[in-house]
């Protein structure tokens, strides 16, 4: 497998260690492992699936094909904010697309990218449940309803304000 | 209604609902600023702030709820925390409501007079974070029922005598499915609720777990007591982060008071519960995928037989039920399964969850007695459409379900009714559509969605529906040829036979329903390469009214090809061959100056 010499550098093996061990190696636990990996990177590392597959005992193209198959796992960094735009049935009906372009304008990525800049990374999900609220969007785990292309730019403005007014990670 | 049993001491009672849908629509900020307003003003010891679930009436969110100590309760509506000051000073201290705020009494008639809570009965009411709330509304009494006087077998005859189906979609006896489990060999067994909700325009598990998450938790210990099983798992969306933290304060909770874990209140029962997360594949949804999916492999559905109940999990006789199915199941081993019978038609009983979305006045989450018409649901609950427009159809079951249109609306809401229209129950999701959904256009969302979350095992789900939704686009486009809608009849009957799991089996139903009820919209597509909902972007142009336009350059701003020019002030123009049709500037245009035709 092709590891990227910077995740090499950059990522220390005792947190992906410290997630693998503490799922007590069983292959029942990649998953819960692997989310725990994604939430302290942002994404999975390709060196993390193979200390994973070391770990486990398994073979690294069996966890890359578990990575690969479900749509949570994403094997890039995200921008500082993550944007999931709704396009469930109710979304869909009331503008999904419209608020896909709003979006795409106002964070200059589109859906699957993440803005040049890196301040924001766009994804497209399936439904977040909020039909009744629709059209919605999760903006960093907060979902905002009924929105507008006019008020999509006021959110996103917002999101980049508060970040300049606080100091980052 | 049950809405009238709290128990308060003398003293207001205001509640927030606070599920997912009142938080988006900003129900935190209201909470803080009500805690805020009423330590400010000196009345901590007689206004009780509490947070609660889904209320149910999604449409009005944020919801405040207030309760006074004599007199009826009021629930306002769409409140901010910049309104909470006068509701305190005007209600709670002056005595009157701001009326304006108000939802009006008969609008709470409509929505309740028809509707009937089982699974919902503590939803909106109780705090989702108290074990002692959950308590005080007659929580754990069915567990405790069932380990102290109730045999395994006797619980399972008391589930399979009320009735109850599996609320999934496939409407399976639930009954019947734990007497299987409990007569398969092992002494280990597990029990796993399915929370992994993926419908698009479902919403009713999250709502539960939300907002009632002990009930899912007891309905499982039960279902543990009735199989025979030790360990349970709840498989739950990862999308769904409140409902994740709901049921590890509750299960938390849960452990502490004794009620999981070994010698469950004083009997020789053990089980325990943990969550999985599921990792975002709609696949998983159904049963042999999401146990793959719980075993740490990629979720791809195997052969049935065997059936979970035989080699389910780890090759253990397992037994999986869906959200709302562990929701029915304390109340009904309390309140008896005659009481659950009573409610519903001959072949499905008891009752409905529905999450009611689209284009509809008042969306939100309800519960309705099995047999209601899809009328009745519309619009006397639901108040019909939103925007003025004629209703058209409702979708139902999502993905693997159909469309029924508005001329069928008086079918009864049971399993075989609605399965003989093509669309199928399905768990919940129910979609309402107005004359500005265009039929080829829905088939083609749904399609969309099947090919991205198809595993990719079977060629007929993988490529037979690729081929269908190319030649959806192709319609869509105005290029349909007069044999496409064979065609897709033909893949769609492939499709449905040569798939191995549910996803694949129902994947045609979008678009067999369409072209059975929509026949004319399809071929008004292909032979006059017209959309009559003006959806389909490559057969529609949008032009600026100049009568109607001032210039104001709002639409020119938005417009992302920059295909929109003019003067200031005045009347501009599209350039057709420059603009996408994504309908931005319609949509920003306040004064309705842009058409589309």
């Amino acid at each position: 497998m092709v590891t990227k010499a910077k995740d090499r550098e950059e990522l220390s093996f005792t947190v992906i260690d410290a997630i693998a061990h503490k799922h007590n190696v069983q292959p029942g636990a990649v998953i819960p492992a692997l989310q725990e990996i994604q939430d302290a990177y942002g994404y999975i590392p390709l060196v993390a699936i193979e200390r994973i597959a070391e770990n486990i005992g398994v073979p690294a193209s069996e966890i890359y094909g578990i990575v690969t198959f479900y749509s949570q796992f994403r094997l890039e960094p995200v921008g500082e904010n993550l944007i999931r735009v709704c396009h469930g049935t109710a979304c869909h009906l009331n503008g999904a697309e419209r608020i896909a372009q709003a979006i795409a304008q106002a964070t200059g990525a589109e859906e699957g990218e993440t803005s040049r800049d890196g301040k924001f990374t766009v994804e497209r999900v399936a439904c977040l449940g909020c039909c009744s609220l629709a059209p919605c969007t999760m903006i960093n785990n907060e979902v905002h309803g009924r929105l507008t292309p006019e008020s999509i730019n006021k959110i996103v403005s917002q999101v980049q304000e508060v970040q300049e007014l606080t100091p980052t990670k | 209604m049950s809405w009238e049993r709290d128990k308060r001491n003398g003293s207001w009672v205001v509640k927030v609902g606070l599920a997912s849908c009142g938080i988006a629509a900003g129900g935190q900020r209201v909470y803080d600023a009500l805690k805020a307003g009423i330590i400010a003003r000196g009345l901590k010891n007689n206004v009780e702030v509490r947070r609660t679930g889904c209320m149910g009436m999604c449409y009005s969110e944020v919801l405040v709820e207030v309760f006074p100590p004599l007199g009826r309760r009021v629930f306002y509506r769409n409140v901010t925390p910049e309104q909470i000051q006068r509701i305190i000073e005007e209600h709670i201290i002056g005595g009157s409501p701001v009326t304006e705020w108000i939802i009006p009494a008969d609008e709470i008639d409509d929505l309740l007079s028809k509707q009937r809570r089982i699974v919902l009965r503590n939803c909106g009411l109780i705090d989702p974070e108290s074990i002692d709330d959950y308590l005080a509304a007659d929580g754990y009494k069915a567990l405790d029922k069932a380990l102290h006087s109730m045999s395994p077998q006797v619980v399972i005859d008391e589930v399979t005598s009320s009735g109850l189906r599996g609320r999934g979609g496939a409407g399976f006896p639930t009954g019947i499915k734990w007497g299987f489990a409990r007569k398969s060999p092992g002494s280990q067994k597990y029990v796993i609720c399915n929370a992994d909700e993926g419908d698009p325009g479902a919403f009713m598990d999250r709502s539960v777990l939300e907002s009632d998450p002990h009930s899912i938790i007891e309905g499982m210990l039960i279902a543990g007591y009735a199989i025979g099983a030790s360990e349970g798992y709840i498989y739950v969306r990862a999308e769904y982060p409140l409902a994740i933290h709901r049921l590890e304060i509750a299960l938390d909770q849960a452990r502490e008071r004794g009620l999981i874990g070994e010698t469950i209140l004083d009997s020789d029962f053990d089980f325990n519960i943990c969550i999985r997360q599921g990792a975002g594949a709609f696949v998983c949804g159904e049963e042999t995928a999401l146990m793959a999916s719980i075993e740490g492999k990629r979720g791809m559905p195997n052969f049935r037989p065997p059936f979970p109940a035989q080699s389910g999990l780890w090759g253990k006789p397992t037994n999986i039920n869906n959200v709302e199915t562990l929701a029915n199941i304390s109340w009904i081993i309390l309140n008896g399964a005659n009481a659950y019978n009573a409610l519903g038609t001959e072949k499905s009983k008891g009752t409905k969850v529905f999450a009611l979305a689209g284009k509809i006045a008042r969306g939100g989450l309800i519960e309705v007695p099995m047999g209601i018409s899809l009328k009745e649901i519309v619009f006397d609950i639901g108040g019909g459409t939103s925007e003025g427009l004629d209703f058209k159809a409702v979708q139902m079951g999502g993905p693997s379900g159909g469309v029924i249109p508005a001329s069928m609306a008086d079918t009864p809401v049971d399993y075989d009714s609605i399965t003989k229209t093509g669309a199928i129950m399905g768990s919940g999701g129910l979609i309402v559509m107005d004359e500005s959904a265009c039929m080829v256009d829905v088939a083609k969302f749904f399609l969309n969605f099947i090919q991205d979350e198809s595993c990719g095992k079977c060629t007929f789900c993988r490529i037979g529906t690729l081929r269908m939704r190319e030649i959806l686009d192709r319609i869509s486009r105005g290029e349909g040829k007069e044999e496409d809608m064979e065609h897709l009849e033909e893949l769609a009957q492939g499709v449905k036979k040569a798939s191995l799991c549910g996803l694949g089996q129902t994947a045609p139903n979008p678009v067999l329903t369409t072209l059975r009820y929509f026949r004319d919209e399809y071929e008004a597509h292909i032979q006059e390469k017209i959309c009559p909902a003006k959806k389909c972007e490559a057969l529609i142009t949008y032009e600026i009214i100049p009568e109607k336009c001032p210039g104001c350059g709002l639409c020119a701003k938005y417009c992302p090809v920059e295909a929109i020019s003019g003067e200031k002030k005045k009347s501009h123009l599209i350039d057709p061959d420059k603009c996408i049709r994504c309908g931005l500037c319609m949509s920003m245009c306040r004064l309705g100056a842009i058409s589309v035709h």
